[in-house]
């Protein structure tokens, strides 16, 4: 079984990202860049399914500019077996996205499609769900279980208030939650052995995809500051307030 | 303008998320018809009908829909959707999980956890944990908009019933099929709409400490219990009461932030709240930074102390 694992490169997790002065974006030239935290969990869900031996192949793709290859180099380090980037310079929206993603799945046939729940940069957790819709399959959202066997996926899903199981028939997506797993320390000979692992390059143009989006950015703003609080001297303050907002 | 509004619900009542998505979809403007999908959803449909603002409920009442398969519900609503400008859903894991695909079954780009109307077509979004809001602009014919239920009052009942009428199903696709689910019942408030939540950190040290040091405050002001996500996977709480980015994302009348340091993701999850209130042995706690009173003490001793007095 061949699995497919969508990631992306997002600016890291630590660190505090500002607006553009002109509000035209958020200003991320300098930043660390890192591989989305949930697309981690996702490519390790795969590189586990072929260490059980229910995989035989994880390829990892990204959409991005010619310096994704880092994030997928670190999917390869993590057990992936190949990547592919579509390189383009353009920043997509989710539909496009899961266009691409259309069009990799349609060459590589996968038998399962592993992707985060959502990026950390827009956080729109979008593009699994349009995947599974444009290729008429089933969908897992926010997955923190997964177990296949006869040729379907069981799926525990982070829902509000608990959990729920669904059964999906092969080939489905599955978007990772962060309970899905917890990723290897990648080891010093895996990096290496990464570099040697193929990089495909195809460019978004030789790809039949309209990449135009209707939803356009229009300012990006840091939101306004809290004005400053006042530390208290001791619990009995804290009681009293608490008396007088919370009326006990 | 038009707007159809998917409803989402437990047993026998509508959720505050679509009450507050309701609100949303009447500062955009038009005519609202609440769209109810389920099995013996009659009642659901009886509460819809009731709330201002809405002036038809349609109702697709199959076992094919006992539970929300998004593969069966994103087809029922596409069908549905050329009628109207908009289409709104609550940004729960209910609707996170139907309205994209009901989107790329348009193909339409979506706007995700709407925060603020600006008019019918602009709207604010949060970007990176919150840290940055982004106002977009749709030019798509049919507007799919997730709604954050913080950001919007619940719409209430008023004095005029809409009509109900019922719609035809469109059958199972036989893609997935519902197994089981564990659903945590509380006598406390549900985390997302609760008016007074007390919160606990990882510097709790313990399941036994959290709920010692939680449990008995939580009650005393009626509270719901948050944990952050550090303390969620140190195991000292259940990942339902998980808030912050990743978890539920709540603005209640008070929120009171116990052994919490104040990581971005967690803040993100909390920061709109009207009152917050922090207690850390760490006076550099960046929790102390969103605070409006802040108290610098041990916990294991002030604690007790506060449930006691109160």
């Amino acid at each position: 079984m061949k699995v497919l694992v969508g990631i992306k490169r997002v600016v890291d997790h630590n660190v505090r990202v500002r607006a553009k002065a002109d509000g035209s974006g958020a200003d991320i030239a300098s930043a660390k860049m890192s591989i989305n935290p949930f697309d981690e969990h996702a490519v390790e869900e795969a590189v586990r399914l072929k260490e059980a031996g229910i995989a035989t192949e994880v390829v990892v793709v990204t959409v991005g500019a010619a310096n994704a290859q880092d994030v997928l180099r670190h999917a390869l380090a993590l057990g992936a077996d190949r990547a592919i980037l579509v390189e383009t310079t353009e920043h997509l929206q989710s539909l496009a996205t899961a266009k691409v993603l259309r069009e990799i799945s349609k060459r590589e046939a996968p038998q399962l499609i592993l992707i985060g729940k959502q990026a950390i940069d827009d956080d729109a957790a979008e593009v699994g769900q349009m995947l599974a819709a444009l290729l008429n399959i089933g969908q897992g959202t926010f997955a923190s279980k997964l177990t296949i066997a006869d040729g379907k996926v069981s799926v525990t899903r982070e829902i509000d208030g608990g959990q729920e199981t669904l059964e999906l028939n092969l080939p489905a997506v599955i978007t990772a939650d962060l309970r899905l797993n917890d990723p290897r320390y990648i080891k010093l000979p895996n990096l290496m052995l990464a570099k040697k692992k193929p990089l495909e390059t195809i460019a978004l143009t030789d790809l039949d995809v309209n990449t135009t989006s209707k939803v356009a950015t229009i300012n990006v703003a840091e939101p306004p500051a809290r004005a400053a609080g006042k530390m208290l001297n001791g619990v009995e303050e804290l009681i009293e307030i608490l008396r007088t907002q919370a009326k006990v | 303008m038009s707007i159809l509004l998917i409803a989402e619900f437990d047993q026998n009542t509508l959720k505050p998320a679509t009450r507050s998505a309701i609100t949303a979809a009447s500062q955009i403007g038009g005519d609202i018809d609440v769209l109810v999908v389920g099995q013996h959803v009659s009642s659901i449909a009886q509460q819809a009908a009731k709330i201002t603002g809405v002036k038809r409920v349609l109702v697709a009442d199959d076992a094919v829909y006992a539970k929300p398969l998004a593969e069966n519900f994103a087809p029922l609503v596409q069908n549905l959707a050329a009628k109207y400008s908009h289409v709104i859903a609550a940004a729960s894991s209910f609707g996170k999980n139907l309205l994209p695909r009901v989107a790329a079954l348009l193909d339409v780009d979506m706007v995700s956890e709407v925060t603020k109307i600006i008019d019918p077509s602009t709207y604010v979004r949060p970007l990176y944990a919150g840290n940055l809001n982004s106002t977009v602009k749709t030019d798509e014919a049919i507007k799919l908009l997730t709604i954050r239920p913080t950001g919007f009052a619940a719409a209430q009942e008023g004095t005029h019933s809409a009509t109900v009428e019922s719609i035809a199903t469109t059958g199972d696709k036989s893609l997935s099929r519902f197994v089981n689910e564990q659903i945590q019942t509380s006598e406390r408030p549900e985390l997302a709409t609760a008016s007074i939540i007390v919160t606990g950190g990882r510097s709790l040290g313990s399941a036994e400490k959290f709920d010692a040091l939680i449990s008995p405050l939580a009650t005393k002001l009626n509270a719901a219990i948050g944990a952050t996500r550090a303390a969620v996977d140190a195991g000292f709480a259940p990942n339902e009461w998980q808030v912050g980015q990743t978890g539920t994302v709540v603005a209640p009348d008070i929120y009171i932030a116990i052994g919490v340091s104040g990581a971005a993701q967690h803040i993100a999850g909390m920061k709109e709240s009207r009152l917050i209130i922090a207690i850390n042995q760490d006076p550099d706690a960046q929790i102390f930074q969103w605070s409006d009173y802040g108290l610098v003490a041990d916990l294991f001793d002030a604690l007790p102390k506060i449930s006691t007095a109160l």
